[in-house]
């Protein structure tokens, strides 16, 4: 399939509002997490909360769409001029031609888990709980839709932690079917009790800011954070970065664990790299998944090393944001993103030792670095993969 | 507007045993008579995913088995799309009550069932698929998202993609907010050409309309319609049954997101 161009695109996580708040906390190796303090949590670990969700309720013609999630999404969408330029191109095509694809993996389920704690006598949830935009997953699309005054295609993907990567291919399929001309793609995710008490059912969850790669790695560090990306083809915006491919695959093997080869991440690195028209040569940097759970960190290492030997340099960014689960797809697009119109490859936080058995070259400082092309990699449960590839402005 | 074709159905809700007993009611060639669904344990997944697998779970391989085998086609070797508005009602409901609880503690296995890809993880385990699969959602509107979604897919990656709809009820609390009326899924193997095995030729199209969506000509059947998500693509299948046994085309338009509904042009082969 053709590039496309990624003519605009912002990002929140606990680094910061906006892509100059990432990048500089990129520049600095400065991580974002801090001492699991989300209300009504006692668990010993680390997160990557946004601060001032709380006081930022989503009022008006759109309040049924009040939760955390759409709050984050709403919060994202008013940095870097993301709204406006998506308005314009909306006028620019017609509302009808502007798709809008979304991922997220539990939307706003905390304000069900919420709603269960002020069951009536009668065990009825509460009169002022809106199920439609809240607990279903559709509510992110059609919050953002209605939000940015578009009439088109919508959908919400929801395949885990590969959510927010899968949502390019989606928008590049319809793009080449000519059903549109134009999408929003990306995501939120924010914290919840159920992905909090979930994952440290499974212990997988670190009580430490999580180390991706290091010897010692014992779990993740669970972040929120929202993600958006305007996709339209290259004649419309020749100056902009590019989309150059998307690779997908299934495991196969478990629910919960990643195929112990990473034969799936492989599938899925490869065909990215098919569709793009690349080697793995021509990579000049991978942005790993990088969870630091050791099974995943060790899957993905097979999966890489075995694709790129150990020459190209990589990192997991999630010591810095947390693990960002179904948006941690299009933030870690955006980070590929920043690094590659700045110059530099980011170095992975809080990895002390490098696990010896893991052949991946992973940065421990960041690197100046002029890339025309990288990877990232988004796995989910499900044995869900996903790879992109990005490139710079031609 | 994109062209593709049919090659495989699975259908399961009240009174609709399967694409064989179901195809005739759909058509208005024999009665319908509402009567429970009954999901089938699945023989394809290994033990310990059979014991974990929740009621989606065996839903969607019900109905994915079925239209598959319709399509004799390998289910190991092709790309799908599951949609489904609700998830797992039943995982859902558990959770939110044990982290309304003191112990907040929930199992591994509910929680690794709360993702709403879980039908096709359990689905890629059971056939050993390693090809691309995605989960959607678009509320009342999952199966249209769904079916232009793996529509687009089939055009413009040129492979057999199958969707998979399904949905089911929530229990109470839950039910009183968002009640579904019953359970029902839907299978359809979709083609970038004709094979010796296809039932019909779809062109879609993206119409500026909402409004004039294709009803059922039963009333039961279009309560179901109504009362469920997935039910939404029974008129797509009731075109399909017609032009297999009239031999006539017809068309379908389906609610779709924004000002948007899908018109489909059901011709058979």
């Amino acid at each position: 399939m053709p590039p496309l161009a990624i003519s605009h695109y912002t990002v929140v996580n606990c680094l910061g509002r906006g892509r100059a708040a990432t990048l500089a906390a990129l520049r600095e190796q400065r991580s974002g997490l801090e001492r699991c303090r989300f209300a009504g949590t006692n668990l010993d670990t680390w997160t990557g909360e946004v601060d001032g969700l709380d006081a930022a309720p989503l009022r008006g013609a759109l309040s049924d769409y009040d939760c955390r999630n759409n709050r984050l999404a709403e919060l994202a969408l008013a940095q870097d001029g993301f709204a406006d330029a998506v308005m314009v191109a909306g006028k620019k095509y017609g509302a009808t031609r502007v798709g809008v694809f979304l991922g997220t993996s539990t939307s706003g389920i905390l304000a069900t888990e919420l709603a269960y704690r002020r069951r009536g006598a009668d065990g009825a949830l509460p009169a002022d709980y809106r199920y439609a935009g809240t607990q279903n997953a559709y509510s992110l699309a059609a919050y953002v839709q209605r939000r940015l005054g578009l009439a088109g295609p919508a959908m919400v993907v929801s395949s885990a932690c590969s959510s927010t990567a899968k949502v390019f291919g989606h928008a590049q399929r319809m793009l080449a079917c000519g059903l549109i001309d134009a999408a929003v793609v990306g995501g939120v995710d924010s914290l919840c009790l159920t992905t909090l008490y979930g994952f440290q059912s499974l212990g997988l969850v670190s009580a430490q800011p999580c180390r991706p790669y290091d010897a010692a790695r014992d779990g993740i560090s669970i972040g929120e954070g929202a993600g958006f990306a305007l996709l339209e083809g290259v004649a419309q915006a020749p100056g902009a970065p590019r989309l150059l491919g998307v690779g997908e695959s299934s495991d196969a093997h478990h629910m919960s664990s990643p195929h112990p080869e990473g034969l799936g991440a492989r599938m899925a690195m490869q065909r990215a790299l098919d569709m793009a028209g690349l080697a793995p040569s021509d990579i000049g940097y991978v942005n790993l998944h990088g969870t630091a759970t050791p099974a995943n960190d060790a899957s993905e290492d097979k999966a890489v090393a075995g694709l790129f030997g150990d020459t190209v340099p990589a990192s997991s960014t999630k010591g810095a944001t947390g693990h960002l689960l179904g948006a941690a797809g299009i933030t870690e697009a955006v980070i590929s993103l920043l690094a590659m119109q700045h110059g530099f490859l980011p170095a992975g936080l809080n990895t002390r030792e490098r696990d010896p058995q893991l052949r991946t070259r992973y940065l421990l400082q960041n690197r100046d670095a002029s890339v025309r092309a990288m990877l990232s990699n988004s796995f989910g449960f499900g044995g869900s993969n996903c790879s992109l590839v990005l490139g710079a402005a031609a | 507007m994109i062209e593709l074709w049919l090659e495989g159905v699975g259908l399961l809700a009240p009174g609709l045993p399967g694409w064989a007993a179901g195809a005739p009611m759909l058509a208005g060639a024999a009665p319908y008579v509402s009567a429970a669904a009954v999901v089938p344990a699945s023989e394809l997944l290994p033990a310990a995913e059979r014991r974990r697998a929740g009621l989606p779970v065996k839903i969607a391989l019900a109905v994915g088995q079925e239209c598959f085998a319709h399509a004799a086609r390998d289910p190991g070797a092709t790309a799908t799309v599951f949609t489904s508005s609700s998830g797992d009602g039943e995982n859902l409901h558990r959770i939110c009550e044990a982290l309304s609880s003191a112990e907040r503690e929930i199992s591994p296995t509910r929680f690794h069932n709360s993702v709403h890809n879980a039908p096709a993880g359990y689905w890629s385990i059971a056939v050993g698929a390693r090809e691309a699969s995605t989960s959607l959602c678009g509320h009342d509107v999952s199966f249209a998202v769904g079916l232009i979604d793996a529509a687009a897919q089939v055009v413009a990656e040129n492979v057999a993609v199958a969707l998979i709809a399904c949905d089911q009820p929530y229990p109470e609390p839950l039910n009183g907010v968002r009640p579904i009326a019953a359970s029902v899924g839907i299978g359809l193997v979709l083609t970038p050409r004709s094979t010796p095995k296809a039932l019909a030729k779809l062109r879609i199209d993206l119409v500026a309309d909402d409004a004039g969506y294709t009803p059922l000509a039963d009333a039961q059947l279009e309560s179901l319609r109504r009362g469920v998500p997935a039910a939404r693509g029974l008129p797509l299948l009731a075109a399909v049954a017609r032009g297999g046994s009239l031999r006539v085309s017809s068309r379908v338009d389906l609610q779709y997101t924004g000002a948007l509904k899908l018109r489909i042009e059901v011709a058979p082969c």
